[in-house]
């Protein structure tokens, strides 16, 4: 082998070595009795992930996060898809500008805008509330969704939709047995991943929270940082407990898209 | 008369289907309205807000902040994280990506030790971090077996801690990106360049890269990005009151801390403005580089 | 700067002085592959392929998609390693060189042009590979722009030409180092059909002109058969036969490469008698007289398959033997000739050519000469057409 593969290679046992770490300390303390100075706990218990889910009431919290990322995915969908396919199939005066107001949440990041919409929500009384919570997450996922979508659409060719018109279908029909069934597997790749980026989406939950309406990451931010009077074992515990649904969904999620879809934002 | 009056409407809607002004377009509106009521509207209300502070005149807010200089270090400090961390991930992840566009055993596993850490989350890298690198964690205490480090080296609390979090929650996002554009440059043309007398190293230089490149320059944009809003592990695993006290901590604080909303507002405003004007910047210098087809299938 | 290169006479200097007729000699002497063969775990692509090209030859690789010819080729380029045998170019080896070290130029099937590079640094890139000082690549790229009728557009980036532009670069580029060989991956396909035909013979020409020694891969047998020397008939990842167009056109050596040589009538019949250079077989309604193909022993009883062409499968004139009789179905005008697609009672499909009017629902008897129905063993299976 030539010295610039092992290289790559080094690199890539060293990240992993390094990762395997991370994520090896944060399960095995969560499952330690004692951990202070040594290469191992003094003993093991799994009694912090009763007391965790006791403590911050992961029940409930659990519930508003899946009840949120359900609303964005629906809602994101509803209004990104037919977007997405106006925006594929039309060229019309000011599409450039529309394409620059999707693309634009996608780009600034999310604490820039997050503040002045938290204010803003403040001022119409709907910060803290699920509805809040909900509103701010749409930013990023609608944008999501068109550009998930659209080459989705472009793949289909617009000349079975003119066949289907000539074949006596209406606009109605069209969508209902050409169109929905042809787009199907973008919308589910689209909701798949609007659903793990929701289920993820730290800043903007956190900015428009509140304790009512909070998300399992936020919750899981605002243990970190009281962390004083907390034991750090059940503030792992909860740690591991959210990497593992998030796990689980990105395992879904892989079966249905491919690795890159996760992290690509848009093309260009 | 009806007649006469009908063909000019029908003659105008005749031309604007021709432009491509038709009923399709009304599906666009819902999302147009929605991203103007949600990120449109507030952000022209910050950009309003930020220029009514209760003190110092319409630009009171950000003479302030430039004029404190720990808040105005705050931009130090955010570039000083972003800009290494970013080129350290686009830069480690062209040779890896090269390497892994043959198919081989074991490719699969790999891909998905590299999209673990997507689903970490911030506060278990956070943790991690603290718990793995900290004075007591598994690597220092591997150092000082290995005979590296006589006394605990500190990795956390400081300016490496957030540096070691973006690149492991960074690396994977510029990984992925990257070998997807890798694989849209079709392999024949570094075929016919084997052909042609180039050996590896050459091929590499004057084909794939130059092909590349473009797609580079966009991951680096994005990896920029995200780690240009670093916030929550630059408050856990950083040093918020020192070298980590980022531009995204700054407004964060201004706002739900001190509810200086002009302030937060006019911090999130210059947050914005830095962040476009590097993505500009990488974006000229991309315009200016080939930017066409690659020969690959997409 | 390799050697070869620096010994190179100028061979661009001939073409440019319109006169001289010799055609300038060939770099290669000669090029031997001994059983070169390649396979994928357990399917064999290739099986093992004995070969000998001399130096100005034009060789065709002819044969179905997946029968192993470009494997063949990229195993000649070094872009796929053998599984056995050698490759012995003028008494080295070079099977076991890297591309990059062989020396080939090759045209790819999508021309594989460099997207961000302009033709001129396309065509120049495998000279600056070699090192060849500025003066001599500019010299050398501006001739051999010419020669392919190309220099106004070689400031002009390969995704502004045409189809047919694209294709010249790529072999403008592929020649301009002066290999020893030259391979072509379907170079043609992409084309449409008159500019198809336009480049099969400015290859022709480039060949010619360049003094090139030339494997080139293509599944059309026309094409194959109008360009080439020598052609080798691949099926399966096995040679079929090897030779001439007239031999391969002449004397099929199976059904097989029949069928790929235009024999579109392949007839399985009980052969009645056999002997002096001439066979009588009969079956389904039909009796043919025609010539046992070569190294083809025929003995009455057995069963054989009859191959004729359609230009030699004709209606009857009066009082002409007739093989049998059919029922025209389907009749194309083609200029001076009809050709007419037929069935006999049995079901059969006959396709022939007539030069006088015939008419769908016409019987029609048919004739062929004896000389040019060739006779195959019945241990051939029977193409399905």
């Amino acid at each position: 082998m030539r010295p610039g593969a092992w290289l790559a290679w080094a690199a890539l046992v060293f990240f992993a070595v390094n990762l395997a770490g991370v994520i090896g300390t944060v399960v095995l303390d969560s499952f330690s009795r004692r951990w202070f100075d040594s290469w191992v706990p003094d003993g093991y218990t799994s009694g912090w992930y009763s007391a965790a889910w006791k403590e911050f009431s992961l029940g409930r919290v659990l519930g508003t996060t899946v009840e949120v990322t359900l609303l964005v995915v629906g809602i994101s969908l509803l209004v990104g898809v037919p977007a997405a396919y106006a925006l594929a199939r039309r060229d019309f005066p000011g599409k450039r500008a529309v394409t620059v107001l999707f693309v634009l949440p996608i780009l600034v990041p999310p604490i820039a805008y997050g503040i002045p919409l938290a204010t803003m929500l403040y001022k119409v009384h709907l910060a803290g509330t699920m509805a809040g919570v909900v509103a701010a997450n749409l930013v990023p996922s609608i944008p999501f969704v068109i550009f998930t979508m659209t080459p989705f659409i472009e793949q289909i060719d617009a000349r079975i939709e003119a066949a289907a018109r000539v074949c006596g279908a209406g606009s109605g029909t069209v969508l209902v047995r050409i169109l929905t069934p042809l787009l199907l597997p973008g919308m589910l790749a689209a909701g798949i991943l609007v659903l793990v980026r929701t289920f993820g989406m730290f800043e903007l939950t956190f900015l428009t929270s509140g304790p009512t309406s909070q998300t399992l990451v936020v919750t899981l931010f605002s243990a970190v940082n009281s962390a004083g009077i907390r034991s750090a074992q059940s503030v792992d515990a909860m740690a591991v407990v959210y990497t593992g649904s998030v796990a689980v969904l990105l395992l879904i999620a892989l079966r249905f898209v491919n690795p890159t879809q996760l992290v690509a934002r848009s093309t260009d | 008369m009806s007649t006469i009056t009908a063909a000019p409407k029908l003659a105008l809607r005749h031309r604007l289907a021709e432009r491509g002004v038709d009923r399709t377009l009304l599906l666009v509106v819902p999302g147009v309205l929605a991203l103007i009521a949600l990120f449109c509207y507030p952000f022209l209300y910050g950009l309003q807000l930020s220029f009514q502070p209760t003190k110092g005149g319409a630009l009171g807010a950000y003479r302030t902040f430039f004029s404190d200089p720990f808040q105005r270090k705050s931009i130090w400090a955010t570039f000083s994280l972003a800009i290494p961390a970013s080129l350290i991930n686009v830069g480690a992840s062209v040779p890896i990506s090269y390497r892994m566009r043959r198919d081989f055993r074991g490719k699969r596993l790999i891909l998905a030790l590299l999209v673990v850490p997507i689903s970490l989350g911030t506060v278990l890298t956070a943790e991690g971090i603290l718990e793995f690198y900290g004075p007591a964690g598994w690597f220092n205490r591997t150092l000082h077996l290995l005979g590296l480090a006589d006394s605990p080296v500190r990795l956390t609390m400081n300016y490496t801690g957030v540096l070691l979090s973006l690149i492991i929650s960074g690396f994977p996002f510029a990984y992925l990106l990257t070998h997807s554009y890798l694989s849209g440059i079709h392999p024949s043309l570094e075929k016919a360049a084997a052909t042609l007398g180039a050996d590896r190293w050459n091929r590499f230089r004057h084909i794939t890269f130059p092909l590349l490149l473009p797609g580079l320059m966009t991951t680096f944009c994005l990896t920029f990005v995200m780690a240009f809003a670093v916030f929550p592990s630059a408050l856990m695993v950083g040093d918020p009151d020192g070298s980590t006290h980022v531009i995204s901590i700054e407004a964060y604080e201004a706002a739900l801390e001190r509810f200086d909303y002009a302030a937060g507002c006019a911090d999130a405003m210059i947050m914005t403005a830095l962040m476009l004007l590097v993505i500009g910047v990488v974006a000229g210098l991309r315009s200016r580089l080939y930017r066409g087809a690659t020969g690959g299938k997409g | 700067m390799s050697p070869e290169l620096r010994d190179a006479q100028p061979v661009l200097a001939v073409g440019d002085t319109p006169g001289r007729p010799d055609r300038p000699a060939s770099q290669l002497r000669e090029l031997t592959l001994h059983g070169v063969s390649r396979a994928y775990g357990a399917h064999t692509a290739l099986h093992p392929l004995d070969l000998t090209i001399t130096g100005g030859e034009f060789i065709a690789l002819l044969g179905p998609s997946g029968c192993g010819k470009t494997t063949a080729l990229n195993c000649l380029a070094g872009l796929l390693p053998l599984t056995a045998g050698s490759i012995v170019l003028d008494g080295d080896r070079v099977d076991t060189l890297p591309p990059e070290k062989r020396g080939f130029g090759m045209v790819f099937q999508n021309y594989a042009l460099f997207p961000h590079l302009t033709v001129r640094a396309n065509v120049a890139f495998g000279l600056r590979m070699r090192g060849v000082g500025k003066a001599e690549i500019q010299r050398r790229v501006e001739d051999v722009l010419r020669l392919v009728r190309l220099s106004e557009h070689a400031g002009k980036h390969p995704g502004q030409l045409s189809g047919g532009q694209q294709q010249r670069v790529a072999i403008a580029r592929a020649i301009v180092t002066e290999p020893k060989l030259v391979l072509m991956d379907e170079p043609l396909s992409n084309l449409d059909a008159a500019l198809r035909l336009a480049m099969r013979g400015e290859i022709r020409r480039i060949h010619q002109e360049f003094g090139l020694t030339t494997v080139y891969v293509t599944h059309d047998q026309e094409e194959a058969l109008s360009l080439a020397d020598r052609l080798v008939v691949l099926r399966d990842g096995r040679v079929s036969q090897v030779g001439t167009p007239a031999e391969l056109y002449e004397h099929p050596a199976d059904p097989h490469v029949a069928a790929f040589m235009g024999y579109r009538n392949l007839l399985t019949l009980d052969v009645v008698s056999a002997g002096g250079g001439t066979a009588v077989a009969q079956g389904r309604g039909l009796r043919i007289v025609g010539t046992p193909a070569r190294a083809v022993e025929l003995a009455a009883g057995q069963r054989a398959t009859v191959a004729i062409r359609p230009e030699d499968l004709r209606p009857a004139g009066p009082g002409e033997p007739t093989v049998g009789e059919a029922v025209a179905e389907i009749v194309e005008y083609h200029g001076r000739v009809l050709h007419v697609e037929a069935r006999t009672r049995d079901g059969d499909r006959l396709y022939l050519n007539s030069g006088e009017a015939v008419h769908p629902g016409d019987v029609v008897g048919v004739a062929v000469d004896p000389d040019r129905a060739l006779f195959f063993g019945a241990d051939a299976e029977v193409v399905a057409q």
